[in-house]
């Protein structure tokens, strides 16, 4: 069984191969990007600005110039490093914030390596290299690109082996359901098995609703119909309304029957406060000779 | 208990844990943790498709590597691999957790926030708990999905951070147990 993973590669081969078909990837330089110093005003060509920020492009530039991490020549890596940003620009990329940054600390650095250092004075210590924190820096992120090639192999192997899903036979929800965990979708699943459970089976959740033809005469016609039936006793208020009750029934019931009484085809009556309320109608006769039942 | 055991692990859609096992078994832990080596044994021999393996804290059974083309014709993986962004930043975390964005920032030396909003939703990352600093930034760890997704079994497994060239990464032992030896022969 082999046991190295496929892509451990030393540096500069993994600048120029990378992972395969990572789209996060960076595409790498083209072949050649490892001149010597001498040569460094060849610069490397980049096939894509892939790079995960400016350290990043930093460390690629120290290894394709096959530099000393701890004495870089900071002269040439500054002016490949903004030749560069050149280059994303030429290309009409953004140059994030970052990279401007870096830039402004390359530059300092390098002007003060150029500066004359007046010697220290006698007991105390040389004054600091400029280049030491970016240095430090650089160290401390390139040991976590190390582990990340070793991620990456580990990510490999386990893609290779699958497991159960999670426990199909447990159909409870659990709440509180935590952060980022029901997706839209699961939560379509779960209002749709509701419905199956209610008996709305099979049905699809999308349906046309159609719009009920129920004007304000037609409701008046028939509770004056309810009225008229229910002669000389009356009709209690209540019995109007049925279950289920829909807003835009009660609404258009009270409605219409405000409007039976204002043209006087009915009456109200409630003998004391909270008591049921009696609508008693008026026949035609009667209204026409103003008589009270 | 082997035959136990393995209805156990059968139905367990998440790692389990030798003191789960133990409960579930009413035996002992060292009884239990026998009767797993000896099952992972029993598995190579009688020529399974299955392997069982130590991941994440807990036992759990997998399909072996060599039918992943076969497992992967009839299940379409979901998610993606990572991003160099996440694994670097993922890395990261995982060493210095807790850790705090614009700690991770210093380090990478770009902005994380999206990443970070990647890696939560991917449940590889949680938050922990803010910072007393000031601004109370919000902290972050591994989950144990982290290490699932890596195929190991606790953080200790990382290899040794070193400030010259890294070293070569070695393979997690469990993910290529087998019954035999593991390879780095620490067990």
């Amino acid at each position: 069984m082999s046991i190295a993973p496929p892509h451990v590669l030393d540096f500069p081969a993994r600048a120029v191969v990378g992972t395969a078909a990572e789209p996060g990837d960076r595409p790498g330089f083209v072949s050649g990007s490892r001149s010597p110093l001498a040569t460094a005003a060849l610069l490397p060509h980049f096939k894509t600005p892939a790079f995960e920020g400016p350290l990043d492009l930093l460390l690629h530039l120290i290894r394709a110039n096959e530099v000393d991490i701890y004495d870089i020549p900071i002269v040439e890596i500054t002016g490949q490093y903004l030749a560069y940003m050149e280059q994303m620009e030429a290309l009409d990329l953004a140059v994030a914030g970052e990279y401007v940054v870096m830039a402004a600390t390359l530059i300092e650095i390098k002007s003060r390596m150029l500066l004359p250092q007046a010697p220290p004075p006698p007991g105390e210590e040389e004054a600091e290299d400029p280049r030491a924190e970016l240095v430090a820096r650089l160290l401390e992120y390139q040991q976590y690109q190390g582990v990340v090639e070793t991620m990456r192999g580990w990510e490999e192997l386990r893609r290779l082996i699958y497991f159960r899903g999670a426990l199909e036979n447990v159909d409870d929800y659990m709440l509180p359901v935590p952060e980022g965990e029901a997706t839209a979708q699961q939560l379509y699943q779960a209002l749709h098995r509701l419905l199956v459970e209610a008996g709305v089976d099979e049905k699809p959740v999308t349906a046309v609703v159609p719009r009920r033809r129920l004007s304000l005469r037609m409701k008046m016609a028939e509770i004056a119909r309810k009225i008229a039936a229910s002669a000389p006793d009356g009709l209690a208020f209540e019995s109007l309304f049925t279950l289920p009750y829909l807003r835009y029934e009660i609404v258009l019931t009270f409605l219409a029957l405000l409007e039976l009484l204002r043209l006087g085809r009915c009456r109200a009556e409630q003998k004391t406060l909270h008591d049921t309320i009696w609508l008693i109608p008026i026949l035609e006769e009667a209204r026409n000779g103003h008589h009270e039942r | 208990m082997e035959a136990a055991l393995e209805c156990l692990l059968f139905v367990s859609g998440e790692p389990v844990t030798l003191a789960e096992l133990a409960r579930a078994l009413d035996r002992d832990e060292i009884a239990v943790e026998a009767a797993l080596r000896s099952l992972q044994i029993g598995l190579t021999e009688r020529g399974s498709g299955l392997q069982l393996l130590r991941i994440a804290g807990g036992w759990q059974l997998a399909t072996r590597p060599e039918h992943a083309e076969v497992v992967g014709r009839l299940l379409t993986r979901g998610s993606s691999k990572l991003s160099r962004a996440a694994m670097e930043t993922l890395a990261i975390i995982a060493y210095r957790q807790p850790i705090t964005a614009p700690e991770i920032e210093a380090v990478r030396g770009v902005s994380v926030g999206g990443v970070l909003k990647t890696l939560l939703e991917r449940r590889l990352i949680q938050e922990a708990g803010r910072k007393a600093t000031i601004g109370r930034p919000m902290l972050y760890t591994t989950t144990p999905d982290f290490l699932h997704y890596f195929g190991i079994t606790d953080l200790s497994q990382l290899p040794a951070l070193e400030m010259d060239a890294p070293a070569p990464a070695p393979v997690p032992a469990e993910l290529i147990a087998d019954g035999r030896a593991p390879a780095n022969g620490a067990d």
